[in-house]
């Protein structure tokens, strides 16, 4: 509730603002404007700050949004109330189609398709008869209810603020869930959240979904001000506009969406009523200033305004202790059967002309510690990721617990209790060490989206962040539990990483390299953590350049050179045997 | 249809496809060197094609005016991010670029500048008016953040193009212009005639695709510059300065912008945010080429015009969202193409 004491002061605040008695009433003009613009660049927040989506075509949906009100209401004589499920239906059919095409670009291919498709609607709007060409379309009824019309801005006012304070809560909402921490993960760290059963792409169309439907929003919002509409609002300029307002505030923050859009909103409007009197009969010249000002703005704060003024208030963010709840149901382990946990035959990875992986084969049992061991170069990581799933293979078979898994997607293999670290670690930096562990869990919680953005996700969510916590209290960290994964050494960080991996209740843990930058005594601790997770039930394969810590700990070596296994055994064998000290120490040893 | 009317459609598509093809090409090679995504490009083309039509009638644009302003700026940025080492040699250097240089090129284009100058005077004039402001602009906009993401990038290259439209309007006003031709002469070939024009057109783009795929491929300076892009702390360590190299890069992307610019203003009238739709056809057959190949950005480029040349015989109205609307297939093949796993570092 703490969370939510901002949004009610703030929604206090705006409602209260109109009745302020000596009140100009073109500020309200402007804040109905600054409303429009902050529910746009709301949804430019999760896409682009959160989820790393760059969309220069944002005003090309509250096109969509408007266009669809203006014809419903004006050609078919319906309810603006009516046309609104349909402008927000319509903006997110829209977002799906250019969703699918759009979301699977890579890198920077993605803006510009964005700015290609903004460019294309914007001609197709005037061009079309139905939209009324350059023209547009006029008389649009008002909002009303009852006899109550909403014919100026101080009463749509209220329209636009509630809409743009529901759609704030239901945004920190969203990033606040099992959904929000995927979401949170696509920028950087997608690879490990798929590795945990997050399906990136489902995830990225939804927050390109979830920002169509806000622009659409402020669309229908738009229309119903105006009363009329026409193709410039909705055309590239405008698209690069809002991106601008979301760079401004702070991309990743939902409330720096409405200061970005209050600056941006207030400047035009001081630009264009003092420029001409600087520069007499130059219409365009706010452009300018706008262009210098983006440009300044990324060299001087490239993360907006928003955190800036969050570092002036006296301000601690504390973190809240997870709340007990229910232990979330533990996997169902077939004790019966008594094959191989994994068996991997005659795996092959060929990248180019450089043979990575040479029909390797190998096994790992139940409730057994298995430490796959090599030069640098062996293959040994590269083995992970094919167990994984995040390489494919050329040739060759894996199997877990009997099924055949060869090339099945990362989200699969977590799910028959595969869970793994990185050798590079991957955890979200920007997101604390509770809610990186969380994501671990993913695939045992079940709230969706509209859940999430509704608070109706509370109890699953509960039990999450509650294994979550009782994960980071089994490695030890629980001290660190609310600090930020980036802010942690390189060594708490696979211990993280193994946290989150805990909490996919796994019956087989792949470690890659857990031991590196740790200190002795938390090497002797994880060694003790490993057996413990061994006499528990559960298998570990491991790679380790810690001869000690592997001899010690391994009761099975697997050692692999140049991406051939050339030993497999005990340690006491592995250590005596020649094959081995030759790869290690050179020919001549 | 008749074979005259697809002659002439295909002729039409040809010359505007070599045109953005040269803006391809410059889009390739900034892209290539500095990882930004040029939009500014189509304003050089706007300031180019417009100077060379203000020189024609004999006035100084603002253009000059710009180059000054611009070479001071980046002046001072040198001097600030040079202050705590500043040699009188470093500073000489500095000073002689960005404020000898354009207060050079302003008194000569005031000296100079008369109604009855020759076509090619002018072209070179405002060659030598447009290019430094390129240059500059990197100085400015870019190098302080050469080593952030391509998105960041991407939005101060928007930036620059909004500030540059906007002076563009204040330079030239909202009124179209157009240009004398560089030659009057043509040559008929059956049915299809072949402005001067047209012929430079097409004899430009040709040499610059050669010589730029030349350079990038042959020479030990050019793969300098590719490896720029690729890693720059790399490229550093070997003893590449990569300032230099990305000034360079958008010096060369401006002075193919402008010389496009000169080269349509004879054709087509030019507004001061015409440069910018043109220069996006030539982003269009840039990334097709993968923001990489020339040889293929300019195959791309002839199929754009030739695509626009067709679409505005057959449906006008929808010109524009045809040829931008054939963008996105060619996005989802090169992204399904090269599925590169990549995650944002900062």
């Amino acid at each position: 509730m703490a969370q939510r004491l901002p949004i009610v002061l703030f929604a206090l605040v705006m409602a209260v603002l109109p009745f302020v008695p000596g009140i100009p009433p073109f500020w309200i003009v402007l804040l109905d404007n600054i409303g429009l613009a902050a529910l746009v660049a709301m949804g430019l927040v999760i896409l682009t700050g959160v989820g790393g989506l760059t969309s220069f075509g944002q005003a090309a949906f509250c096109g969509f949004g408007a266009y669809t009100t203006a014809i419903l209401t004006t050609s078919y004589g319906l309810s603006p109330w009516l046309s609104l499920p349909a402008a927000l239906v319509v903006s997110g059919i829209a977002a799906v189609v250019l969703g699918l095409m759009t979301v699977r670009l890579s890198g920077h291919y993605l803006p510009l398709g964005t700015i290609a498709w903004g460019i294309s609607l914007f001609y197709l709007f005037s061009k079309l008869e139905l939209t009324g060409r350059n023209d547009g379309i006029s008389s649009i009824p008002p909002l009303a209810i009852g006899t109550f019309e909403m014919r100026n801005p101080n009463t749509i006012y209220f329209a636009i603020w509630l809409a743009v304070v529901v759609a704030a809560l239901i945004t920190v909402n969203l990033l606040d869930s099992r959904m929000g921490r995927a979401i949170r993960a696509l920028r950087r760290g997608h690879i490990a959240a798929e590795s945990f059963g997050v399906q990136t792409a489902q995830a990225k169309l939804l927050v390109f979904i979830y920002a169509a439907v806000l622009a659409g929003l402020s669309g229908w919002l738009y229309a119903h001000f105006q009363r009329a509409v026409n193709p410039t609002p909705f055309g590239p300029q405008a698209g690069i506009e809002y991106l601008f307002v979301a760079v401004l505030g702070g991309a990743g923050y939902v409330w720096g969406a409405v200061l970005g859009a209050g600056i941006v909103t207030v400047l035009k409007e001081i630009l264009q009523s003092y420029l001409p009197l600087l520069f007499k009969n130059e219409t365009q010249f706010e452009i300018v200033v706008f262009g210098v000002l983006l440009v300044a703005l990324l060299q001087l704060a490239p993360n907006g305004l928003w955190p800036r003024l969050l570092a002036l208030l006296p301000l601690t963010p504390r973190g809240q202790q997870p709340q007990p709840a229910a232990a979330l149901p533990a996997r169902e382990i077939d004790t019966a059967s008594t094959g191989p946990l994994l068996t991997i035959d005659k795996a092959r990875k060929q990248f180019g002309g450089v043979l990575a992986v040479n029909d390797v084969s190998f096994e790992v049992g139940r409730r057994e510690i298995v430490a796959l061991i090599g030069p640098n170069g062996a293959g040994k990581s590269t083995t992970f990721n094919l167990v994984t799933g995040v390489l494919t293979t050329t040739s060759g078979r894996v199997s877990i617990l009997g099924q055949d898994t060869t090339d099945t997607p990362p989200q699969q293999v977590v799910r028959l209790g595969v869970a793994r670290t990185f050798q590079h670690v991957k955890l979200v930096p920007d997101m604390t060490v509770l809610e990186n562990v969380a994501i671990g869990a993913h695939l045992r919680g079940h709230a969706g989206a509209i859940a999430s953005m509704l608070r109706l996700d509370r109890a699953d969510e509960a039990k999450l962040l509650a294994e979550a916590a009782r994960q980071i209290a089994r490695v030890g960290l629980t001290d660190q539990m609310h600090q930020l994964a980036g802010s942690l050494s390189l060594g708490q960080q696979r211990i993280v990483e193994i946290a989150r991996a805990l909490c996919a209740d796994p019956v087989l843990l792949l470690l890659d390299e857990p031991a590196a930058g740790l200190r002795h005594k938390e090497k002797q601790q994880l060694a003790e953590l490993l057996r413990q997770l061994r006499d528990g039930g559960m298998s570990v394969l491991l790679v380790e350049h810690d001869m000690g810590f592997v001899m010690n700990l391994a009761q099975r070596i697997v050692v692999l050179d140049f991406g051939t296994k050339i030993a497999e055994g005990t340690p006491e064998t592995i250590r005596t045997n020649p094959d081995v000290i030759r790869a290690y120490l050179g020919g001549t040893a | 249809m008749d074979t005259t009317i697809l002659l002439f459609l295909l002729q039409d598509g040809i010359t505007n496809g070599a045109i953005y093809a040269l803006l391809g090409l410059g889009l390739v090679l900034v892209f290539a060197v500095t990882r930004i995504i040029l939009i500014p490009q189509g304003e050089f083309v706007t300031f180019g094609a417009l100077t060379y039509a203000a020189l024609a009638v004999g006035q100084v644009p603002g253009t000059a005016r710009l180059g000054v302003v611009l070479g001071l700026v980046a002046l001072a940025f040198d001097l600030f991010a040079a202050r705590n080492n500043l040699t009188a040699r470093a500073v000489a250097r500095s000073a002689a670029v960005y404020a000898v240089l354009p207060f050079a090129i302003l008194g000569i284009a005031n000296a100079v500048a008369s109604p009855q100058n020759p076509a090619a005077l002018n072209f070179l004039l405002s060659l030598i008016i447009v290019a430094p402001i390129g240059l500059y602009l990197y100085r400015i906009a870019f190098q302080p953040i050469a080593h952030a993401s391509v998105l960041v990038l991407l939005i101060a290259s928007v930036g620059v193009h909004l500030a540059l439209q906007g002076l563009g309007l204040v330079f030239f006003g909202p009124e179209g212009l157009r240009g004398p031709p560089i030659s009057e002469t043509a040559v008929t070939l059956g049915t299809l005639r072949f402005t001067g024009q047209s012929l430079g057109i097409y004899a430009t783009t040709l040499t610059l695709i050669v010589a730029l795929w030349l350079f990038f491929g042959r020479t030990l300076y050019g793969k300098a510059l590719r490896a720029t892009a690729v890693n720059r702390l790399g490229a550093r360590l070997v003893g590449i300065r990569t300032s230099l190299s990305g000034q360079l890069a958008v010096l060369l992307a401006a002075v193919i912008g402008a010389v496009s610019g000169i080269l349509i203003v004879p054709v087509t009238t030019i507004y001061y945010d015409t440069g910018f739709l043109i220069g996006l056809k030539g982003f269009v057959a840039a990334i097709i080429g993968g923001l990489i190949s020339y040889p293929l950005t300019a195959l791309a480029a002839v199929l754009v015009g030739i695509v626009e040349a067709f679409s505005s015989f057959y449906a006008s109205n929808y010109k524009e969202v045809i040829v931008f609307t054939l963008l996105l297939p060619v996005l989802v093949l090169r992204s399904l193409a090269a599925p590169a796993v990549e995650e944002e570092k900062d």
